[in-house]
């Protein structure tokens, strides 16, 4: 028998396709394959490629179809691609479709009884005895189906030639602490590469060669990002009701929170976590707790955000800090819960009845997902109002790589607070009193000991000494001085970061994870359509200046949405009324994270 | 009513008398009350000013906090000098769980309607109960939604009859049945027009470390005081049957009265004070809670007005205790004990590599 080594050294170096491709694991939800995904990725990117991995999974404990996506890319591009080169093709509810739906030449791992060579003759079929190989990593019945995952891992490995040692490393991580596990996987991996190794030959270019462009990176998932933000900004009281795809947020940062944030003399802890009885009440106990002076969160996705609306306006109105992640899913309604949209920008940027608007931070990168967390409390409390965080379950479920987070450097920002003694000094306080001309007023919090301290806090119209009104004076007074400090805060809010490419005269305008889609959709305009194209990424609500300077510096933008109805669009066409007609939109809203193509196409199209 | 605690002004007089720490009465009023003439809930105010005063609360130490309706509105007329947060409507029980837990040395005292708490906020007010949040939960229960002119709660009577003639033909929620059932460590009815047992109640509310539920029927003199009416002051007088005679020691002062053994019992508080009822014949146990529960359900069948403190459960952990906070208050906590040092985040990076 000829081995996979042999085979391979007779094909010509220049039809391998090296570090750049993808590979579709098809499952079922619940089967296990999770850790496998995790490992197979893992040692790709220790190989040092730049590797990243989305996860496409239904909303159902086990049983149904779940595709893991991994992408290799030599130039480092992350975003979703349409098509895979590799289908590991597991689960035999959706075999036949994923066959059918592959491009011609596409490599089909899949079990031998699944017969998947007699539907497509174009493709590369490695059939694999997946069963027989199971009955030999163990006898126990029960543990086949979750290593024959690990099986696949050593077939794929063998494939395309990942080391050995790199994928027993990210199953010893991937266990870690769990020598039973790992020995089982171990010999798992090895039972799959061996037997690819003597029985399969190698018809096809991919290949994963060694190279240096992941040391010192990271790979996490934006939910932990966030949460590491969180804790690292002093969150104390941290509010939530479990919901995909927000859930995990929380749940790292409980696991944080308890390893960094207790007392180890006396195990009292520096935080308060509240699994609430919904989001109305999560909001309400983040709100009460950042009137009472604590850094306080909450988390949820859209359904969540739905209840919250009425406290939200209550936060905006009567000015209290606290910080919500809205990691957001598609709707409307329930939706899809585990699949990925921006549909929430215009609803959370203006939730609540009345002229409310907060303002709203949009991470793109599982680093500003970290960053914008502690960006997110500082903002809170300097502006004594909710502030958002947009996220999606793109960029806060599934697995980017990164550099590492760095310490920061500013201490928090707790904003205008008055003590017993500022009281004593100045002899007076009225809470709503635009003092400083900026439109933040002072605050006391309660159980501050002086006779002037108090105040009363109401959702109803109030005067500069927090009296009850119904002057219309007083109103427009108030409403005016609100609108005077989300105008401080775009000054103060992360500025949107611009990327200006010489002679181009059009411009494209995204937020969040549509990021790296955008990136690599210019790169794709201008090697294959010579057209450079500018990219102004917004980074929060309210807009800055620097908006303005882009839109105005282009012959036209086109605005990036993940929805339907052009949100982001709609709100910079009511930002620069006087551009509306500068201003294009390219929108994706199927579910799935946007990919670079669908970018570079559509523009394409506009302008033909 | 609060106008008959107010210190008549310009008059030259003795300097007024102090409590033990050296406020006066008019140190714990709020501003003027804006509610009808006669509403029961300013008749319940004035006890609330009274039982502060008289145990000499420090108010900065107070939060006030309530919920939407007539009843919610009142925070405003007493302690001025305490912070106070008029929420949305049925949702304060939230907003007191969040203060406490950012910062625990805080007393708190939530007004609620009958509304507020056993319709649009019931589940909320579930949840507070369960979790044994430190917060003095009163609801002023007047049988109807005063705030949207007299449509009924869901604590009016069935058969109770509005103005219009309207027949409530649904059971009314029992307020403290519930919270009973809800594990409450503290339960107390009473009743506006019965300022005396009412001001003991509430002082011993103050005392009690978690959740007192205080349900007080609080007559609403414009839309719900008329015949046919079971929360108007006449009906509530007619058929009040008090379980017991309540008295409050407070932890600073000596137990001095004298009663035979059997006639009184005596409950410490966390705060080493003693509520002392004196038996009226019947033997109620309020420390036992299927006994507890048995006596307000018997009385919900015959639609009895019982008052007094129905349940008590001293030993119960707040959730403050439950979540292990360290001593101070989270909200006192400054950078150095919030943000963990560099070396924390560099072994988290690490981890992830
Ligand atoms: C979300 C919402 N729905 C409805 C209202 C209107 N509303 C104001 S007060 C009230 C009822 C209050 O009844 P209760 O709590 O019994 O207080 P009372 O006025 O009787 O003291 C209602 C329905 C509101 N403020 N908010
Ligand atoms: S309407 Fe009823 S509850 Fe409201 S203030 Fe008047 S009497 Fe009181
Ligand atoms: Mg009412």
């Amino acid at each position: 028998m000829k081995t996979l080594a042999a085979e391979s050294s007779q094909k010509q170096e220049s039809d391998r396709i090296i570090n750049d491709f993808s590979i579709q694991v098809a499952t079922i939800n619940g089967s296990g394959s999770q850790s496998s995904n995790n490992v197979l990725m893992r040692s790709i990117f220790q190989m040092g490629v730049p590797v990243s991995g989305k996860n496409l999974f239904p909303s159902n404990i086990a049983g149904l179809p779940t595709w893991f996506t991994i992408r290799a890319s030599k130039e480092g591009y992350v975003a979703r691609r349409r098509d895979s080169e590799i289908l590991v093709a597991m689960n035999p509810q959706t075999a036949y479709e994923d066959v059918r739906s592959l491009k011609p030449g596409t490599v089909c791992i899949s079990p031998v009884e699944l017969k998947l060579d007699t539907i497509r003759q174009d493709v590369v079929h490695y059939q694999v005895p997946f069963t027989d190989l199971a009955a030999k990593a163990t006898d126990q019945i029960k543990l086949r189906k979750l290593l024959t995952n690990m099986i696949y891992v050593g077939v794929v490995a063998q494939l395309l030639r990942i080391e050995e040692a790199e994928i027993d490393k990210a199953i010893r991580k991937q266990f870690e602490g769990k020598q039973k596990v790992i020995d089982l996987n171990l010999n798992a991996a090895a039972i799959g590469r061996n037997w690819a190794r003597e029985n399969l030959q190698k018809r096809d270019p991919y290949f994963i060669e060694r190279l240096d462009k992941t040391k010192g990176k990271i790979i996490i998932d934006g939910n932990a990002a966030a949460a590491i933000g969180a804790m690292f900004a002093g969150a104390s009281v941290v509010t939530w009701y479990p919901i995909t795809p927000s859930s995990s947020l929380c749940e790292t940062l409980i696991d944080y929170l308890k390893e960094y944030r207790v007392d180890k003399e006396t195990g009292k802890a520096t935080f308060a976590v509240i699994q609430a009885e919904d989001e109305l009440a999560a909001i309400g106990m983040a709100l009460g707790a950042g009137w009472a002076g604590a850094r306080s969160m909450t988390s949820t996705s859209g359904p969540g955000i739905s209840l919250m609306a009425e406290f939200a306006g209550y936060g905006y109105f009567t000015e209290i800090p606290t910080v919500i992640f809205d990691i957001q899913r598609v709707g409307p309604s329930t939706g899809m819960p585990t699949r990925t949209a921006q549909g929430d920008i215009i609803f959370a940027h203006l939730l609540s009845h009345g002229d409310t608007k907060h303002i709203v931070l949009f991470p793109a990168t599982v680093e500003e997902c970290y960053e914008m967390a502690m960006a997110a409390f500082d903002l809170a409390e300097r502006f004594q109002t909710p502030v958002f965080v947009l996220s999606d379950l793109d960029l806060g479920m599934n697995n980017w790589m990164s550099d590492p987070f760095k310490y920061p450097l500013k201490p928090f920002d707790r904003g205008k607070v008055l003590t017993a003694e500022d009281l004593q000094k100045l002899g007076m306080f009225e809470r709503y009193k635009d003092v400083d001309g900026d439109g933040i007023c002072y605050r006391t919090l309660p159980g501050t000991k002086h006779p002037l301290a108090a105040y009363f806090t109401r959702g109803s119209g109030h005067n500069e000494r927090s009296g009850y009104t119904e002057r219309p004076e007083d109103y427009v007074h108030l409403m005016d001085r609100l609108n005077r400090k989300f105008n401080t805060a775009r000054k103060h809010v992360p500025e949107p970061i611009v990327e200006t490419a010489p002679n181009a005269s059009i411009g494209i305008i995204a937020c969040g994870s549509s990021h790296f889609a955008v990136q690599e959709g210019r790169d794709q305009l201008k090697a294959e359509a010579q057209l450079p194209v500018s990219y102004c990424r917004v980074r929060a609500l309210p807009f800055t200046e620097h908006l303005r300077h882009f839109v105005e510096a282009h012959d036209h933008v086109y605005v990036v949405d993940q929805n339907r109805d052009g949100q982001l669009r709609d709100l910079i066409r009511l930002e620069l009324p006087e551009h509306t007609m500068k201003i294009r939109s390219v929108r994706h809203y199927d579910g799935l994270p946007i990919d670079a193509r669908f970018i570079s196409e559509a523009i394409l199209e506009q302008e033909r | 009513m609060v106008d008959s605690l107010a210190t008549p002004k310009g008059q030259a007089g003795p300097a007024p008398s102090t409590n033990r720490i050296g406020l006066t009465l008019a140190d714990y009023k709020g501003s003027p009350s804006t509610l009808c003439d006669g509403c029961g809930h300013d008749a319940i105010t004035s006890q609330i000013i009274k039982a502060f005063y008289e145990l000499g609360v420090d108010p900065y130490r107070v939060a006030k906090l309530s919920g939407i309706g007539c009843s919610s509105k009142t925070p405003a007329y007493f302690l001025n000098r305490a912070h106070g947060f008029n929420a949305v409507h049925g949702r304060m029980p939230s907003i007191a769980t969040g203060v406490s837990a950012a910062n625990k040395e805080l007393l708190q005292i939530g007004i609620s309607g009958d509304g507020d708490t056993a319709s649009i906020g019931i589940g909320q007010f579930c949840h507070v109960v369960r979790r044994n949040v430190p917060l003095l939960y009163l609801v002023e229960n007047n049988g109807v939604y005063g705030l949207t002119k007299g449509q009924f709660s869901a604590t009016a009577d069935i058969g109770s009859r509005l103005k219009s003639g309207v027949v409530n033909d649904l059971p009314a929620i029992d307020l403290c049945g519930l919270a009973i059932e809800l594990g409450c460590s503290f339960v107390a009815r009473s009743f506006a027009g019965d300022p005396k047992q009412l001001v003991s109640l509430l002082k011993a509310a103050i005392s009690h470390n978690g959740t007192a539920v205080l349900d007080i029927i609080s007559p609403c003199v414009t839309f719900n005081n008329h015949e046919g009416s079971t929360k108007s002051y006449k009906h509530a007088k007619e058929t009040d049957i008090p379980l017991h005679e309540i008295g409050y020691i407070p932890f600073y002062e000596q137990i001095t009265v004298d009663y035979q053994a059997g006639e009184v019992e005596e409950v410490t508080m966390h705060d080493g004070s003693h509520v002392l009822l004196k038996k009226l014949g019947n033997d109620y146990d309020p420390t036992d809670r299927v006994g507890a529960l048995n006596t307000i359900r018997k009385a919900y069948e015959q639609q009895q007005f019982l008052t007094g403190l129905i349940y008590i459960d001293e030993s119960k952990p707040n959730f403050n205790e439950l979540m292990h906070l360290v001593d101070e208050p989270l909200a006192s906590l400054k950078e150095d004990r919030l943000r963990p040092p560099k070396q924390v985040l560099d072994e988290i990076m690490k981890s992830l590599m």
